[in-house]
């Protein structure tokens, strides 16, 4: 391997502080889901590099968990959005404040 | 030391996520995504885990980025271009990014991190089979139940009830 540990370690540290960036300035909802899949894209890097320079077989296999996880995640919470510009006819989160029907 | 293929995906990838988050259309902004989701499938490529590249392509690249294209097509036009933001919490965003990476950033290359190299030969998938079904194969179960309870559960959230069976014209 020419790459080292280190160098995965910090795209994933990039990846996650432009994920952060994400949830705290947009007020879209359906960006905010794109940070949220940065983050945990940022997580499963980090899972999948330290597997591989341990070496074992067990981060391959939770990495394999997390985007299942990811996933199903990823599904409930646009099916959220949609009902709640079904609702509100906008998908800003400051108008999400009240979620009531 | 890092080879270019290692640096012009590192580029690709990131790039690409700064774009998902500042392009100004949502439809752009999902395709940036499925580039930084492949971006990442190729650091795991890289990383000699061929079977997870593969399931990443399929899973996120696959399904999730068509999944978030649908949506945004069902948004009306004007909420797709729409980009309402403080200034003042774009910069403090913008502060809190830069803290982050370069806070981290120093933390991980002080650390020991830095001297971690392996000419171990890489893992077999052989192996992520056998522990799938072995050693965690309850969790797998679970894994099951709880992708069939996400998708009833999206299912029974999307479904629209004011329209009834009656009221269709078709």
């Amino acid at each position: 391997m020419t790459n080292g540990l280190i160098d995965f370690v910090l795209v994933s540290v990039a990846l996650l502080a432009i994920g952060i960036y994400g949830l705290s300035v947009k007020r879209n909802a359906i960006r905010m889901l794109f940070a949220v899949e940065m983050i945990v894209n940022s997580a499963n890097l980090n899972l999948v590099a330290f597997a591989r320079f341990i070496p074992n077989s067990q981060g391959q296999t939770l990495a394999l968990f997390s985007i299942a996880v990811a996933a199903s995640e990823v599904a409930v919470g646009l099916a959220l959005v949609i009902v709640a510009y079904r609702m509100y006819k906008n998908i800003d989160i400051a108008d999400f404040r009240s979620l009531k029907g | 030391m890092v080879d270019s293929i290692f640096l012009s995906l590192s580029v690709l990838t990131i790039g690409s996520a700064i774009a998902a988050l500042e392009i100004r259309s949502l439809i752009y902004g999902s395709i940036a995504l499925m580039i930084t989701l492949s971006g990442i499938a190729g650091f795991f490529l890289l990383l000699d885990a061929p079977f997870v590249a593969m399931f990443q392509l399929s899973v996120y690249v696959g399904s999730i980025a068509v999944l978030i294209l649908f949506t945004v097509m069902l948004v009306r036009r004007e909420l797709i271009f729409n980009k309402i933001e403080d200034p003042r919490r774009r910069y403090a965003g913008i502060g809190l990014m830069l803290i982050i990476m370069l806070g981290i950033g120093t933390i991980i290359i002080g650390s020991g991190l830095k001297s971690v190299e392996t000419d171990a030969p890489s893992v077999d998938y052989k192996k992520i089979g056998e522990d799938f079904l072995t050693y965690y194969s309850p969790a797998l179960i679970v894994m099951a139940l709880i992708l069939t309870s996400s998708v009833i559960g999206a299912l029974a959230l999307a479904r629209r009830e004011d329209v009834t069976s009656d009221q269709r014209t078709d």
